[in-house]
């Protein structure tokens, strides 16, 4: 646009800086945007021109990248145990949440869910037992996404869990989550009591077989469709799973009262199913993992493809640069605590859930879930505000998952973790929090920014791939 | 001691959150141990056995009843929350769910916001400048470009890449802009017309706008470079665009430019571009004498207000000979109005003071002194052996430019900031020696929103010290300014100030009651 086609048009500016600059424009009745702005995040000149200088086949990559993820299919196929379908499970492995970690840095919910996990297993009498043998090095840990599989908070899977295996349709690719167990104190949160192991137990006997067969009996339920569905009524699919959760009690019902030997048991599952609005997480979780896998190792993008905690660590693993982790410290999340705890209880950020943001839901998805704003600030416009924030650092908005206040635009999908630096701008993540010590289980509820140091890490690892 | 009392409200809901976010508000009163709010099912009743606030008339409550807990330190505090509980659940429930504009993070997020951006302004810290004005041009938008402390490698880089893509860069260090009536920056609401200006200097675009405006002409667009656009390093690059393009404007009929004088090599290619144009070009080339400004094909003035009634005269089809008994007849009036105030000056009163919050205004007051009573101290003066040692201290005759960055680090311009320069004017009119105290009075967006309520105070109060000394306050700004100009005229007349339309004008009458 030359400056004589400027002189015949209305004036559209963006502000940067003054604040005061854009009122009085707005003042004098010209359209004005006026840019929240932050300097960027420090980093190497020499990092940023290796960037400048391959931005186009960094844009190539990441659109690639994103292609990939939007195309994606999850749809649940079926249910077995770990050790049957889970990749490279072993039977003295134990899968845990975010990136690898020793027994000596793990968390107390993490190690708690361990040893919980162990006595489920039968390989410990009790907690005494569970924890020598926990730290014995006998037992193998590593992280789940590193086996196609993906579990909430401390996200333990041991060799006889019962799991959900979904496949990508357009890919082939297939994700595994075990069963959610429902809030409180749970294994996931750190829990290990007696309660906690009998629940698990009647889930492996009951509540498995009881859905294998009805899932069989249905052959596929189409997962994307059904978040889709949910982000219409009001779910985000991380912190709130009320309508997902209805969604998936009004297809399996029919399925689970044709296929069951036992009404009572099929009575026992639907309440347990009906009980627990977080049942559907452990499906939009895998859902994500099953659709960002195949967009793993593509040269040249930087596009981020897990995000996960261990309550420890934050983890970042992007699509052009393999399978390294880049970590930094957790965070402990503002939340809303239950009665009789605080802060000061909470340990830091701990789970794989966080997939789901990184697929472009919770978080990302904020502004569909007007239900939940009182963990963004009470209102609203707190919460489109995330969502809106989202899309300054993603590359795609999604096809499938939208947003109904916001004209049913499709939600922030694709994190660039060049964005994220260049903006100071870190994702936004719903999460759950657990209590810090082992055996206690959930405090509260709540969101948080990601650390910025394991996406500098990101950042910093994907430049030198360009070198 | 502690004491828990509760309450059961049948039929009332709050979602699972809401009432986190209760129960967290009621636990900051004054005399709560811990409360809590829960809807009656079993599983929360299990919950408030476990912390103690379990209550046996919540024992056959169910899940449609709400129930308050507290254990507070005393009765008192726990039936006052009690009695008042729905208050506080209104608080929560009719929180404000305004959905105002969102504020982008980034350009390219107001990009998203606003595809059809077209003009892109720049007021952070300069070391981030350049990065933003590129991302700018990049996307086809102009950029005006307000922070200082850009290099001028980067200004020069931004320039050549603008200047490919036909997009005006203006600035860095640009202060005043209007672009298709838009007041951008520090800008003056003026009239629309046939007047294009293209301008190096801020308070020069400024004063000359509003002169234009207050004489009933009108500006069709007033171009801001930057001062360094005009020395050698930058060539004039945006100078020249910016004339070409008012050239070739339908709505421009007579050319204004501002600057200091350019580099010769620079003004030889302004010269060469003037050649071409067939519309009036009217110059001020602050300090360059009129042979120079002469040569370059311009209609010289000497000036800012004399430049702005040329233009405004042309502007209207009147000729140059047509406002010269008007100025003629002003000079008069001037110098009558000197005449009577020396009447009541003591002998001692000799010095000048002037304290100035535009650099413009500074430098044109320093040339029209020159003229009447040879070169005065400054801190930016026009020679280089009356440069004052300590900015703070004057010396004899002085004028002070207070926008000068050993005034501004730190604080906010004087333009905005009046405080600095209040002290001042005491403090000048505490000096027995002094007979005139001239101040610019800048008005438009931007500047501050109460220039009169800011100065009548330090007027009033050096009129009490020395009840002799004379005032005087020239007024940069238009009618229609957020300030309005006529109030602020009244005020400061009130005061006891001497109101000059214009900074010439108030600067010969200064020099006139000096000489």
């Amino acid at each position: 646009m030359s400056i004589n086609d400027l002189f015949g048009k209305d004036l559209k500016v963006v502000n940067t800086g003054l604040s005061s600059f854009a009122e009085n424009l707005k003042h004098s009745g010209v359209e004005t945007v006026n840019v929240d702005w932050k300097p960027s995040v420090n980093v190497r000149p020499d990092y940023l021109n290796l960037i400048e200088d391959n931005s186009d086949k960094i844009a190539a990559a990441n659109k690639k990248t994103t292609d990939i993820i939007l195309k994606g299919m999850p749809v649940l196929v079926g249910l077995d145990i770990a050790i049957n379908v889970i990749p490279g499970m072993k039977k003295n492995m134990i899968l845990h949440s975010g990136p690898p970690i020793t027994w000596d840095r793990m968390c107390g919910p993490t190690r708690g869910a361990i040893m919980g996990a162990l006595i489920y297993e039968g390989m410990a009498k009790n907690i005494e037992e569970a924890e020598k043998i926990a730290s014995s090095g006998k037992i193998e840990f590593a992280p789940c996404h590193e086996h196609s599989s993906v579990g909430p908070m401390a996200g333990i899977i041991s060799p006889s869990m019962p799991v959900f295996i979904i496949k990508n349709e357009a890919f082939g690719n297939y994700a595994y989550c075990t069963l959610n167990e429902g809030l409180g104190k749970v294994l996931r949160y750190g829990a290990f009591g007696e309660d906690v192991i009998t629940r698990l137990k009647w889930m492996e006997q009951v509540l498995y077989p009881t859905l294998k067969r009805a899932v069989e009996k249905l052959g596929r339920i189409d997962l994307k469709n059904m978040i889709a569905q949910a982000l219409h009524m009001g779910d985000e699919v991380h912190n709130r799973n009320r309508a997902g959760t209805s969604l998936f009690f009004r297809a399996i019902a029919p399925a689970i009262m044709r296929t069951t030997d036992n009404l009572e048991d099929a009575a026992k599952v639907l309440e347990f199913i009906n009980g627990n609005d977080h049942f559907f997480l452990n499906l939009s979780m895998p859902a994500s993992k099953a659709v960002l896998d195949p967009a793993r190792n593509i040269k040249y993008s930087s596009v981020v493809v897990v995000m996960a905690r261990n309550g420890t660590d934050f983890g970042v693993q992007l699509s052009g640069t393999g399978d390294t982790w880049f970590t930094g410290a957790a965070l402990v999340p503002d939340a809303l605590y239950f009665p009789g705890y605080t802060k000061a209880d909470a340990n830091p950020d701990i789970g794989d859930s966080a997939i789901t943001e990184t697929g472009g839901l919770g978080g990302f998805a904020i502004a569909a879930a007007p239900a939940i704003v009182q963990f963004v600030g009470g209102s609203a416009k707190d919460a489109i505000s995330y969502t809106m924030q989202m899309y300054e650092i993603t590359v795609a908005e999604n096809n499938m998952y939208q947003i109904p206040y916001l004209n049913f635009r499709g939600t922030p999908t694709g994190i660039d973790v060049i964005k994220v630096i260049d903006k100071s701008l870190t994702p936004f993540i719903d999460t759950g929090v657990a209590h810090k010590n082992p055996g206690v289980g959930q405090v509260g509820a709540g969101v948080l920014s990601a650390p910025i140091e394991p996406f500098v890490k990101a950042f910093e690892g994907f430049a030198e791939t360009l070198k | 001691m502690s004491i828990i009392k509760g309450k059961i409200l049948s039929g009332e809901y709050l979602d699972s959150i809401t009432l986190l976010v209760v129960t967290e508000e009621m636990n900051k009163t004054k005399g709560v141990i811990e409360s809590s709010v829960v809807m009656g099912s079993r599983e929360n009743k299990a919950i408030l056995q476990n912390s103690g606030l379990m209550l046996p008339e919540f024992k056959d409550t169910t899940d449609n009843d709400l129930l308050v807990c507290i254990k507070a330190e005393t009765e008192e505090v726990s039936t006052d929350i009690l009695d008042n509980i729905q208050t506080i659940f209104k608080k929560f429930r009719n929180s404000d769910e305004n959905t105002e504009d969102y504020s982008p993070k980034s350009f390219d997020g107001a990009i998203k916001l606003m595809p059809e951006a077209n003009l892109s302004l720049i007021s952070i810290a300069g070391k981030y400048a350049t990065r933003e004005a590129m991302k700018a041009l990049k996307s086809g938008l102009h950029v005006m470009i307000f922070s200082d402390n850009v290099s001028i490698e980067d200004e020069l880089k931004l320039k050549q890449y603008g200047a490919s893509k036909g997009l005006l860069v203006m600035g860095p260090d640009c202060g005043t802009a209007i672009i298709n009536g838009a007041p951008l920056a520090f800008a003056n609401v003026v009239n629309r017309d046939n007047i294009g200006i293209v301008a190096a200097s801020g308070t020069g675009l400024q004063e000359i706008s509003c002169i234009i405006s207050n004489e009933g002409a009108g500006i069709s667009q007033a171009i801001g470079t930057g001062g360094r656009d005009v020395k050698k390093e930058i060539g004039g690059i945006m100078f020249l665009q910016a004339l070409q393009a008012l050239n070739e404007d339908k709505e421009t009929e007579v050319i204004v430019l501002v600057s200091k004088p350019p580099h010769e090599d620079v003004l030889k290619k302004i010269a060469f571009e003037i050649k071409k144009i067939k519309k009036p070009v009217v110059a001020i080339f602050i300090g360059a004498s009129a042979e120079v400004i002469k040569a370059s094909g311009a209609i010289p003035a000497s000036t800012l207000e004399e430049t702005a009634l040329i233009a405004a005269a042309l502007s209207k089809g009147k000729k140059i000979e047509d406002i010269k008994p008007e100025l003629e007849k002003a000079e008069v009036a001037i110098k009558t109005l000197a005449s009577n105030l020396l009447k009541n000056k003591k002998n001692m009163q000799k010095y000048l003071r002037g304290l100035f919050s535009g650099g413009t205004l500074c430098d044109e007051t320093q040339l029209i002194l020159k003229e009447h009573i040879g070169y005065v101290y400054s801190n930016t003066p026009l020679n280089k052996d009356f440069k004052l040692m300590d900015a703070w201290k004057s010396k004899e005759n002085s004028v002070v430019d207070m926008g000068d960055d050993e005034f501004t680090v730190g604080r906010p311009h004087p333009m905005i900031d009046f405080s600095l320069r209040n002290k001042k004017i005491v403090e000048e009119a505490s000096d027995p020696e002094v007979a005139v105290i001239l101040l610019d009075v800048v008005l438009g967006y931007g500047s501050n929103l109460n220039p009169a309520s800011e100065l009548v105070p330090a007027i009033t109060k050096a009129k009490e010290i020395s009840p002799e000394i004379t005032i005087i306050c020239s007024i940069t700004g238009t009618e229609s300014d957020p300030q309005n100009r006529a109030d602020v005229n009244r005020r400061l007349e009130n005061a006891g100030a001497i109101v000059m339309q214009t900074n010439a004008s108030a600067s010969k009458l200064a020099a006139y009651i000096i000489k």
